[in-house]
């Protein structure tokens, strides 16, 4: 199997960089980490690499929006590299911030003559949420989820809530098979893990070619079974599920 | 940077500068957050059930921008796609300043000039490189106000739209001419003339310049400026002052003290080192070789090992002050300082985790019941959440442990204590900066931002405290310290630097005047990055501008240092150099305006002596408790006390964190099988790829003070340390800090009762072998105001005496949870109950008062935590809980709901000596004794865990039940009969807020 690597860029803020890389080296790859600063003076740096992730964190402290500001640098600066980059068949994965630059670049959905297709926005609560959360993935199209139909990942963000600018946007996502993952009920209980108040409880989003995938959750916090939040209570297999993402990115390449 | 000047004039200036307004609003049919937000807190305020807000944000730009440009900017970088709208004006076009017929009054609410306004910074940037010419960006809040009494609308405007010890409301139209800051600074070198005064106007010119020195103090300065033989410019004056002050020199505590207490007098020359560092000196010397403390009480944080290649750095700071003042601005700036020293501490400490305990009153307080000038305590809390949330989070590191403590007395002090655990090269964990090394700042820039911070905190707090004191109030900007923290441990690790230190209280005066110490120092005050102009010599010297931080760089490593803080967009500047002449040399373009030798700075100061008596509480019985009968009366208090503040749910603050950022969470704040019980204390893995875990906890009893603060600073590491051992840490490895707060102790009553609680951490300290490895105090926490008969009333705070303990875990896979885990298990009790009532939670919801304080005894806590710790080491602990709070009966209740299970015990076998069989159950209950915990063992191990607590106090309780309820019987009488959820939801619905 080739060792696949993968870039992680950093940003003034972003704060998972370090965990996620531990993943992904878990998983098999090679990990390179940058600044935003120097790949935009060095965009050639990525053409080593066959993944891109954008990590969690507050790049540029997300203000005005999150994710915001580093979403207009990609969209004026790293266009091209990033288009180039995704057409020659290489994966892109954001995760919470970097979710919502992929979404705010209109890298994951492209931009219509109506702009931009759907955003994440701020939390029904107005707050920042720490919570686990129970999902169901749909494999059929995201790369990320190969073999995947559930897993259970923590969230961490203030503003996750997808909201779609149509229900004719959300349909056609849906009959797409992007609206990968979604938040779910768990433990018999019918209530949805839904905290941020998604529309259709969204949790994460692929392009129409499953191989750039956005999702709010963290995978990265849950890679062993110490961090499960009940792992005191229970008998666990020593992988968390969160792991089998970072996998799927590496085994795309075997 | 050789651009910095303005060339242009005034006129050519006017004529291409535009100044927009783009307000931004809720799409229709999306939330107002902002607006609901508010009316929520309206109703603390009394204000009109019929209060209508619609609230936006917006952005000042100002530039050479045109309108097309502007729609630009706010369509591409300021308004979100699908959720918001906006409105684009020029700043007082009325098309732009209309309000609505339902809501006819407009208030905007700005930043005041010069106040950090993080988002605005940010927006500059980024419409910058987009290629817009923009020179000033700022924020602002828009209201539109439904029809109001004009007192309600001040109301409204003064306590929850704005805040105007940061901020500025303007009613109606918003009418700026431009944005630019600052004046042009026209160099004039001040003196001071003190010779010839005398004291009384010595003390006059301290307070005129608000230094907080003493007469003494003052003729002390007087008499060295006389042997060099000419007058003090103004800024040696405030580099005493800040060198000297309460904050930075912990000149009461550690300075002379006459102790007396029932058992004799004693005189200190230095009280904190006669007590509490002498206890660690101790415990030192008595390990020997093995001796697991790496640097105590001298670095910025205390340093102990951890594993073969790191050492664990920890560190609890006190915020107090600026939090009452303006809570956000606050609690931002406590974390980030607090953040800064374990940065600051050896060369350098990767922050792992941060703790954060606050002591409020009551936010259910009714407004006629709080004394004027203060702000409401909700308001105070939430301010406070939201400020160690923004910068905590932002900054990546997981906030995991912390405590909310409520009283009433902390009403016009509230406490904010941030504590930070950061992780260290063991070779990193001392530096020493060389002579000619360059002193280099980096990361913010400095404006007028928190002058006097340091000699304010040592003064106390009025109702007009908010008007005077507002130049001491910051706000801080997280990404421009995590941008510092992310080039700082880059250069560390290429060994660019020799030392660092943060820049806290006291701005560059204490960073280079601590570094300089044993060199001198050079500083050429000019160079210095401003944010605007116009700062005086001395206002950039003592600036407690946020998110800077000194480095002495050798000449040669520069370079290196400046590109790679460029490589990632921060700030690095040469501000001056240790040259090896034992001065603090002070200089403005040429000028020399300061030359004081460090000898006086830091030797100089006349010895503080002050006087410090204790009388204890007289003994006395539990009065006033109330007789019990049945199983409903025990059932009530029991709902009572987990539905007091103190005890009840926390969740609604502990969401707000990121606890798991950094990916090593392995014991969560809230655990069991819904993630929302109470656990003991936070376990985290700093080194992914290993299974060794720091435990992080906390004790705090200002209750039991108010009977004797030896049993109170006791009991509160007591609770520390079995919080930690609670879930597993390693009793013989655990590391303690101190934070004093409390009233005015120039007052002997006060200080003595400190005195007493220090000289408790010393004897049990050593007793335990647990080391304090750092503290902190905050002294005078008092507030004083006239009430409505024209007296003066003073509100002391309780003493307050916050332990925080760091734990190592060799192997996190043995952790335990507090949450029960099967039913069939076995329940125990382990620890020695006795009648100790007094100050408890059950004298608090029945009104009992008297009886007997908690106590420790040493020796059998360190027996009992060894048994514990190997127990769960064995396997033989499925859930262990502390007793704290509550008692016993409270303890079972959480593990019980927190694990979905139910428990049928009996007290009968809890041995408790010296009460009367009509108050057994009561003390066996919900009595409070120290070094107490509960814990669930599988039947098959019944025999191995018993044998471990052969020799110690162990009570067997009864068995985990499917059955969620929770029965405690007492012989043949039930004395407790509730379902978990009952348990549970008096315990969450308190502070379940939205």
């Amino acid at each position: 199997m080739t060792q696949p690597n993968v870039l992680i860029l950093r940003a003034p803020g972003t704060n998972c960089d370090q965990e996620t890389g531990f993943a992904f080296e878990k998983a098999g790859a090679k990990v390179a980490y940058h600044h935003i600063n120097q790949l935009i003076e060095s965009p050639s740096l990525i053409s080593d690499s066959q993944i891109l992730c954008l990590p969690g964190g507050f790049s540029y402290g997300d203000d005005i929006a999150a994710g915001r500001i580093l979403a207009s640098q990609f969209q004026s600066k790293l266009s091209d590299v990033i288009h180039d980059f995704h057409s020659a068949s290489k994966l892109t994965l954001g995760i919470c911030n970097g979710f919502q630059i992929l979404i705010k670049t209109g890298f994951l959905l492209a931009e219509t003559d109506e702009g931009l297709p759907a955003t994440l926005t701020w939390n029904d609560s107005g707050r920042f949420i720490d919570r686990w959360v129970h999902l169901k993935a749909d494999s059929s199209v995201c790369a990320f989820l190969k073999d995947s139909d559930s897993m259970y990942l923590p969230i961490a963000h203030a503003e996750g809530k997808f909201v779609p600018r149509s229900e004719a946007v959300l349909s056609d996502l849906q009959a797409g098979h992007q609206l990968a993952l979604t938040y779910a009920s768990g433990n018999g209980s019918a209530q949805v893990d839904n905290f941020n108040g998604s529309t259709a409880d969204v949790a994460g989003v692929c392009d129409p070619t499953g191989r750039i995938f956005g999702l709010m959750p963290h995978p990265e916090r849950f890679i062993d079974r110490t961090q499960h939040p009940h792992w005191t209570r229970l008998e666990l297999p020593e992988e968390g599920d969160g792991l089998a993402i970072f996998r799927n990115a590496v085994e795309y390449f075997a | 940077m050789n651009n910095a000047v303005e060339t242009c004039t005034p006129d050519s200036r006017a004529k291409t500068k535009q100044l927009w307004q783009i307000d931004i609003w809720p799409e229709d049919g999306q939330p107002d957050r902002l607006a609901a937000e508010l009316l929520s807190d309206a109703a603390d305020l009394r204000l009109p059930e019929s209060l209508r807000i619609a609230a936006a944000r917006g952005f000042l730009i100002e530039g050479d921008v045109s309108h097309d440009q502007a729609e630009q900017i706010a369509k591409s970088l300021l308004v979100e796609p699908v959720v918001e709208r906006f409105q684009l004006a020029a700043v007082g076009d009325e098309a732009i300043n209309q309000s609505q017929a339902d809501r006819p009054n407009l208030i905007y609410v700005l930043p005041l000039p010069g106040v950090t306004d993080p988002q605005a910074e940010s927006a500059m940037g980024a419409m910058r490189n987009l290629g817009f010419d923009v020179s000033t960006v700022r924020t602002y809040r828009k209201f539109l106000v439904s029809e109001l009494e004009q007192s309600d609308l001040q109301t409204l405007t003064a306590k929850l739209l704005s805040n105007d010890s940061i901020e500025t409301a303007v009613s109606g139209s918003l009418k700026l001419d431009g944005l630019d800051l600052g004046t042009e600074y026209v160099f004039e070198k001040g003196i001071v003339s003190l010779s010839g005064l005398n004291s009384d106007q010595l003390l006059d010119i301290s307070k005129k310049w608000q230094l907080s020195l003493s007469a003494v103090e003052m003729e002390t300065i007087q008499a060295h400026f006389k042997t060099l033989d000419r007058e003090p410019t103004d800024v040696e004056l405030e580099t005493v002052a800040q060198t000297w002050s309460e904050h930075c020199s912990h000149k009461t505590l550690a300075g002379r003290i006459n102790y007396l207490d029932e058992n004799g007098s004693r005189t200190f020359e230095n009280m904190l080192k006669e007590t509490i560092f002498s206890a660690t000196m101790k415990i030192r010397e008595d390990l020997g070789d093995d001796d697991w403390c790496v640097s105590v009480f001298r670095d910025n944080a205390g340093i102990v090992r951890f594993d073969d290649e790191n050492n664990i750095a920890f560190k609890v700071e006190t915020h107090n002050r600026p939090s009452a003042l303006e809570p956000y601005g606050g609690a931002n700036t406590g974390i980030g300082g607090v953040i800064r020293d374990t940065l600051g501490t050896g060369m350098g400490a990767k922050p792992i985790c941060n703790t954060d305990v606050f002591c409020f009153a009551d936010p259910n307080s009714a407004i006629e019941d709080l004394p004027p000038g203060v702000m409401h305590p909700r308001r105070i809390m939430k301010g406070v959440v939201s400020g160690v949330r923004d910068y905590g989070n932002r900054m990546g590191i997981p906030t995991v442990n912390g405590a909310v403590y409520f009283d009433r007395r902390y009403v016009g002090n509230p406490l904010v204590f941030c504590g930070n655990v950061g992780l260290l090269p063991k070779e990193k964990s001392f530096k020493e900066p060389q002579p000619n090394d360059l002193i280099v700042s980096i990361g913010g820039k400095t404006g007028r931002d928190g002058i006097h911070g340091a000699t304010f905190s040592s003064a106390e707090l009025t109702e007009d405290s908010d008007i005077t004191s507002g130049g001491a109030v910051q706000i801080g900007n997280a990404i421009t310290e995590k941008m510092l923290m992310d080039v700082m441990l880059i250069a560390r690790d290429r060994e660019l630097y020799t030392a660092v230190t943060d820049c806290g209280a006291g701005g560059y005066s204490s960073a280079v005047g601590e570094m300089g110490e044993e060199i001198g120092a050079e500083v050429w005050l000019d160079k210095v990055p401003l944010k605007y102009q116009g700062l005086s010599y001395t206002e950039i010297w003592i600036s407690e501008a946020q998110e800077r931080m000194v480095f002495s760089v050798p000449e040669e490593n520069w370079p290196a240092f400046r590109d790679l803080c460029a490589s990632e967009s921060v700030d690095a500047t040469v501000i001056g150099q240790f040259k090896p002449t034992g001065q603090l040399v002070l200089k403005y373009g040429d000028e020399v305006v300061s030359d004081v030798a460090m000898s006086f700075l830091h030797d100089g100061r006349p010895p503080v002596v002050r006087e410090a008596t204790y009388q204890p509480v007289a003994a006395s019985e539990l009065l006033n408790a109330p007789a019990r009968s049945s199983a409903a009366e025990w059932t009530g208090d029991l709902k009572k006390i987990l539905g007091s503040l103190n005890v009840a749910s926390k969740h609604w603050v502990i969401r707000q964190y990121d606890h798991e950022v950094q990916g090593g969470s392995v014991i969560k704040p809230l655990v069991g099988i819904q993630n929302d019980g109470p656990g003991d204390a936070a376990v985290v893995r700093p080194v992914l790829d290993s299974y060794r875990g720091v435990a992080v906890s906390c004790g705090m009893n200002p209750h039991y003070g108010d009977y004797d603060t030896w049993h109170m600073a006791t009991s509160a590491i007591d609770e520390a340390l079995r919080n930690c051992v609670a879930v597993g840490a390693d009793p013989s490895k655990i590391a303690v800090l101190d934070n004093f707060c409390w009233g005015y102790t120039d007052r002997p009553e006060t200080l003595g009762s400190l005195v007493r609680a220090a000289l408790a951490c010393h004897d049990l300290s050593i007793e335990m072998q647990t080391p304090f490895i750092s503290g902190k105090d905050s002294l005078h926490n008092e507030f004083s105001y006239t009430n409505a008969d024209g007296q003066r009333e003073v509100i002391s705070i309780p003493a307050t005496l916050l332990i925080s303990a760091m734990g190592q875990v060799d192997d996190v896979r043995k952790c335990v949870t507090m949450d029960l885990k099967a039913a069939g298990n076995l329940i125990y009790q382990i620890g020695q109950t006795f009648d100790h009532l007094a100050g408890s939670h059950w004298s608090s919801v029945t009104g009992a008062t008297g009886g007997a304080v908690p106590t420790v005894d040493g020796g059998l806590a360190k027996r009992i935590f060894r048994a514990v710790h190997a127990a769960i080491g064995n396997g033989l602990i499925r859930s262990c809980h502390d007793l704290s709070e509550g008692g016993l009966a409270t303890a079972i209740a959480e593990m019980a709901f927190s694990g979905g299970l139910g428990a049928e015990v009996s007290i009968d076998q809890i041995e408790v000596a010296g009460v009367s069989d009509a108050d057994l159950v009561r003390t066996r209950l919900f009595s409070e004794s120290n070094t107490r915990f509960v814990v669930e063992v599988t039947p098959d191990q019944q025999a191995a865990f018993e044998a471990q607590f052969s020799d110690l106090p162990l009570a067997f309780l009864g068995k985990v039940t499917e059955a969620p309820t929770l029965i405690i019987a007492s012989g043949d009488e039930t004395v407790i009969d509730a379902p978990i959820d009952q348990l549970k939801n008096a315990w969450q619905s308190p502070l379940d807020w939205n």
